[in-house]
């Protein structure tokens, strides 16, 4: 399983499986987007505007799934020099600054009709803006510095910064008072949201995840070549 | 197993690490006051250190039976089940302000039991369910 993420191996990845993958990508969106707009029942105090749930969720699922990915490969990748290591965050990076902000802007679309603002400093709201604001400072440092071990450490300290920010984001609605909302879906007890909404939410999870593998083959199998070509070069 | 070069980096992280997250832990706890958004009634009442002439917010559950209506002004009581803090505002409230749900006012204190509130946050909690599950419940 892991050798499949070695670079060479990528370099043989055919456009055949992101194909295959795409087309799955696409019936699964297609049916969670049927599922969280036609098929799924409005709130029961938030009538339609629940629906943004389908997207505001996944996304933050996933920015915060990438940075801690980039979070414990950065100590690994620090500790045993590993290479590939850094490619693989290196790829993964733009993904969650995508879906960190896609989060933070469907939930301020949320937030107006449901709490009345767009925008409020509350704990859970402004740690979220710090992981985006951290996911810009790790893609900029690989961006402006050309030499690899200089970029490879000043982006791991700032992805291993970080990672103290992802137990802020999650226990934040619990440890302070919060003008969001505590997890309704929490590992320790069963979800509060009702399985008509919970299985649009799972689809649309699924989906937007497959989306993210599609998008980080294709990138790492980029960066890997691009690795290799500046190899040669020197 | 673990090579020479290897055992000193991993030390040397674990105690970076460490320092990093007792730095945030204290940085956190003094922050504190400006982390929560907004304090219960209980806590308004028990803190003698509130601010009467500074902005703050309380927040908690609108009070069953509490709205009252006058033209454009609108008085309610926000509880938290223990204490209770009355609340007047003049404005438009957001859609899902209702009794007995939560709701953050932002505004000044008049004295500990009265609140001027010049904005109104409605807060939903984490249940999600149609309309018809909330009604078989309800029943």
């Amino acid at each position: 399983m892991l050798k499949n993420f070695f670079p060479n191996k990528i370099l043989s990845l055919q456009n055949k499986t992101i194909n295959i993958l795409v087309v799955f990508l696409l019936i699964v969106l297609i049916i969670g987007i049927l599922y969280s707009f036609f098929l799924s029942p409005p709130d029961y105090v938030q009538g339609n505007s629940v629906r943004i749930m389908y997207v505001h969720v996944p996304s933050s699922f996933i920015s915060l799934g990438c940075f801690t990915f980039l979070g414990i490969a950065s100590i690994i990748s620090l500790i045993f020099k590993i290479k590939f290591l850094p490619l693989i965050s290196k790829s993964l990076a733009p993904i969650g600054c995508i879906f960190s902000l896609i989060s933070i802007v469907t939930g301020s679309l949320w937030g107006k009709p449901t709490w009345g603002v767009w925008w409020a400093w509350d704990a859970r709201l402004t740690s979220m803006l710090i992981l985006f604001i951290f996911y810009l400072a790790y893609i900029c440092t690989w961006k402006f510095i050309d030499d690899y071990e200089k970029a490879n450490k000043i982006s791991s300290s700032i992805a291993i910064i970080g990672l103290f920010n992802l137990p802020i984001i999650k226990y934040s609605v619990d440890w302070w008072s919060t003008l969001h909302q505590p997890s309704s879906i929490t590992l320790t007890s069963s979800p509060t949201i009702h399985y008509t909404m919970l299985i649009p939410l799972l689809v649309m999870l699924l989906g937007m995840t497959i989306y993210s593998i599609i998008v980080f083959l294709i990138r790492y199998k980029i960066e890997v070549l691009k690795f290799k070509i500046n190899k040669k070069k020197n | 197993m673990l090579s020479k070069k290897v055992k000193p980096r991993i030390f040397f992280l674990f105690i970076l690490l460490i320092s990093i997250a007792i730095l945030i832990f204290i940085i956190l706890k003094s922050l504190e006051k400006n982390v929560v958004y907004f304090f219960s009634p209980t806590e308004i009442y028990s803190n003698d250190n509130i601010s009467f002439d500074e902005k703050i917010r309380v927040g908690g559950l609108v009070k069953k039976n509490s709205i009252e209506k006058n033209n454009t002004t609108i008085n309610f009581v926000i509880t938290d089940l223990k204490k209770e803090i009355i609340v007047s505002y003049t404005g438009l409230v957001p859609n899902l302000f209702a009794e007995g749900k939560g709701v953050v006012a932002e505004g000044k204190l008049e004295d500990k039991k009265y609140f001027i509130a010049d904005k109104i946050l409605a807060k939903h909690d984490e249940n999600y369910m149609p309309p018809e599950v909330k009604k078989a419940l309800d029943n």
